[in-house]
């Protein structure tokens, strides 16, 4: 079997056994909802590591979705227009953003986004008449497509939209790195002079990622919005982002499956080290990252990858 | 520890993940069977800068939890605790507020140091219909925003924990004229300034507020802010920091002797005076978010405080501060709704039942009698006192202790906490209580 057909079968084997995980503990919903969210923010990531940039900020675009939807909720109470809207938001703060971090590359590019995002956590603490600073705002119960939903449909609700966004982002992401536009991505990694000469600006391909990006982390705040009820500065805290870019590294850049496989064992992992050892569950997750490091340098995509690259090999 | 590492606990996971299946809802009116165990989920700070209050509070909860094991239990059912850090943020602990409800089947929840964590918990615990208390957090704004059927708060808010010292100031030094300021950036830091100055401003209109003064959460360094008080000479210097930052706040304001100069209220120091030591001076207004203080003058019953403080001792080697006084709030509060929900022989009790048993509950907390109102929140008194240095404790105690009534300095029912402050009237400072000497 070619990789890619792997690719899009385990794809949808990954998404049968979450669902069966969601339907076997009601529990596990939530936690995997999160983690879809988090997979879907990890996703456009993916896209700029592609270009051998990493953002050290991206909580901020995962901050402003989440936050459009606590605003927007009390006057516009429904889901499906919500999740747009905040991804509407996100995309145009990507675009504005965009605009000038694209200019920049590497460790400025990475603390750069670092920077936007503090400031963004330092807004939302210090205008605390409007956001309530650290206590938060309460997302109030919300409709769907006018529809209203009990606890637990709204929940099914939530979790159906993040799962189908996780398989058509996904989807939309491959064929994207497969583009002209993918390639030209590898390219600034590799070398962006040559992307030069061939007439191609790289700061339009990298803006085009980066606004793509903050669209995703968009959509994946909305999520989290949606089903935490409860939106708080820290989504925008650097140690929101450095969680984004530890799934992205725990799951393996190298394929689309990577960052959700990533943030669900990421999820797993929290909740069963916190629910074993309720405080040291940092110290397992920070084992499990430097075993990662240490022995699977692809991440779980690239042990995936490498034994079914075998299996056809054989 | 060694409970929440016992293996059965880590097979119910496995188990719940792999292919048991449970019911999608919960019926809160169920009739309930006498469980084998009471299980009880207690979400806490176990990392961060705020476990200098968790790790205390799971200690007390630890301890008590052995000690009403030993005694047989609440209803003759030996409980067992559910520990959660609130430190990762509000996803993770609303996730593991589900997990322990839905999942571990718990039978109760205590929730939460962090306001915020405790405005996520608190609907949330409504739609599961599962009774939680609310053991530690300050906002005052849970039960003045919405009414819930199933949360009930076993400690004071904010606003009395706020206006005690406003009026213990007023009555010790009612001569002052200037104010400053100094206070964490973040809704704590802003809601008690504001509590504060509401109340100031109808009391004693007048006063000159020089500076107000919000450092960053964490900050490690207040060099700038110390010159810019020791240059303004405010009589008076507020501030509700915590933790780190008020031990460092105290240590530098000291070495540059702005306590010489003013005046200081800090009402919440009673958790930091074993770690400052006699860094800080004699002459300062210290409390203790409720009437916590080892040295009580007159604790309701003198043994069960002492056993409390003896026992929490000789677990921790420090003295039990006031997140250890709520854990046993919490409990004492549990047992009481318990023994009134199974008076005369009652059936176990449901989920609904035992929320009923909550209203116009009374328990004894380690020091008083108290007593959870109609809306759900707790009536608690207010301990503040004036710091002094003796030879029997190593650390600054309390003197000049006033006790402050809780209907004295709680918002009532129905009423905004700032509605409420802007009706005071100087004459509520002729019903202050008298101070009492230290002992």
């Amino acid at each position: 079997m070619t990789l890619p057909r792997m690719e899009a079968l385990l794809g949808l084997l990954v998404a049968a056994l979450l669902v069966l995980a969601a339907l076997s503990t009601p529990w596990m919903k939530f936690v995997l909802t999160i983690a879809l969210a988090k997979g879907i923010a990890v996703l456009g990531i993916l896209l700029l590591l592609r270009a051998g940039q990493v953002s050290f900020g991206h909580a901020l675009y995962v901050a402003i979705g989440a936050y459009s939807v606590a605003f927007l909720a009390p006057s516009i109470p429904d889901a499906a227009l919500l999740l747009p809207a905040a991804a509407l938001v996100a995309t145009l703060a990507g675009a504005l953003i965009g605009l000038f971090v694209s200019r920049y590359r590497e460790i400025f590019f990475g603390m750069l986004n670092l920077a936007l995002s503090m400031v963004f956590y330092s807004m939302l603490e210090k205008f605390y008449h409007l956001t309530k600073g650290t206590d938060g705002i309460r997302v109030p119960p919300l409709t769907a497509a006018g529809m209203t939903l009990d606890r637990v449909t709204f929940e099914w609700t939530v979790f159906a939209t993040a799962l189908v966004l996780a398989l058509a982002f996904g989807a939309f992401a491959r064929a994207y790195l497969l583009s002209p536009m993918g390639e030209a991505l590898g390219a600034i990694k590799t070398r962006e002079t040559r992307l030069e000469f061939m007439g191609v600006s790289p700061r339009r391909v990298l803006l085009s990622a980066y606004i793509l990006s903050a669209m995703m982390a968009g959509c994946a705040g909305a999520l989290v919005a949606m089903t935490t009820r409860h939106v708080t500065p820290l989504l925008s805290y650097w140690t929101a982002s450095g969680e984004l870019v530890f799934i992205a590294i725990l799951g393996g850049a190298g394929g689309v499956l990577g960052p959700f496989l990533g943030a669900i064992a990421y999820e797993l992992v929290r909740v069963y080290a916190a629910a074993t050892v309720a405080d040291m569950w940092q110290m397992i997750l920070g084992a499990v990252l430097l075993l990662v490091i240490l022995f699977a340098r692809g991440g779980i995509w690239g042990l995936l990858s490498a034994r079914a690259g075998k299996g056809a090999g054989a | 520890m060694t409970h929440a590492l016992s293996p059965s606990r880590r097979q119910m996971l496995a188990a719940g993940f792999g292919s048991v299946v449970l019911p999608g809802t919960l019926s809160a009116q169920a009739p309930a069977q006498r469980p084998t165990e009471l299980r009880i989920g207690v979400t806490t700070f176990l990392s961060g800068p705020a476990s200098v209050f968790g790790v205390p509070g799971r200690q007390a909860a630890e301890m008590l939890a052995e000690e009403i094991n030993r005694e047989g239990g609440i209803g003759g059912v030996p409980i067992r605790l559910f520990f959660v850090d609130e430190a990762p943020g509000i996803d993770h602990l609303v996730g593991e507020f589900r997990r322990l409800v839905q999942n571990e089947r718990v039978d109760v929840m205590f929730a939460s140091i962090s306001s915020g964590s405790c405005l996520a918990c608190t609907p949330l615990a409504e739609e599961l219909r599962k009774v939680t208390l609310l053991w530690d957090c300050g906002t005052q704004r849970i039960f003045e925003e919405r009414r819930y059927q199933y949360a009930f708060r076993t400690q004071a808010n904010a606003t009395p924990e706020i206006l005690a010292p406003l009026l213990y100031l007023m009555k010790t030094r009612p001569d002052f004229r200037t104010i400053a300021v100094l206070n964490q950036d973040y809704a704590w830091g802003r809601d008690s300034w504001e509590i504060w100055k509401t109340a100031m401003d109808v009391l004693k209109p007048g006063t000159r507020v020089v500076a107000e003064l919000f450092p960053r959460f964490g900050a490690t360094d207040f060099s700038a802010e110390v010159t810019r008080l020791l240059a303004l000479r405010p009589d008076v210097i507020l501030s509700t920091s915590w933790g780190g930052e008020l031990d460092t706040f105290i240590r530098q304001a000291n070495e540059r002797r702005l306590f010489e100069r003013s005046t200081f209220v800090l009402p919440l120091a009673e958790s930091s005076l074993e770690r400052v030591g006699r860094t800080l001076p004699a002459g300062h207004i210290v409390g203790s978010r409720g009437d916590h203080w080892h040295q009580h003058p007159r604790p309701a019953n003198p043994q069960a405080l002492q056993r409390f403080v003896e026992g929490f001792r000789r677990r921790t080697n420090a003295y039990p501060i006031y997140p250890a006084y709520h854990m046993a709030q919490a409990f004492s509060a549990l047992r009481a709704a318990y023994a009134r929900a199974l008076q005369g022989g009652a059936a176990w009790p449901s989920d609904a039942q035992l929320a009923a048993a909550f209203n116009g509950l009374e328990f004894d907390s380690p020091t008083a009698r108290m007593r959870i109102r109609e809306d759900g929140q707790g009536l608690e008194p207010q301990l503040i006192g004036t710091t002094a240095h003796t030879d029997r404790f190593p650390f600054p105690v309390l003197d000049n202790m006033v006790i402050f009534p809780p209907e004295l300095v709680t918002t009532p029912v129905g009423q905004n906490s700032v509605a409420w402050l802007r009706t005071l009237t100087p004459e509520i400072l002729a019903r202050v209580p008298d101070a009492i000497r230290a002992g």
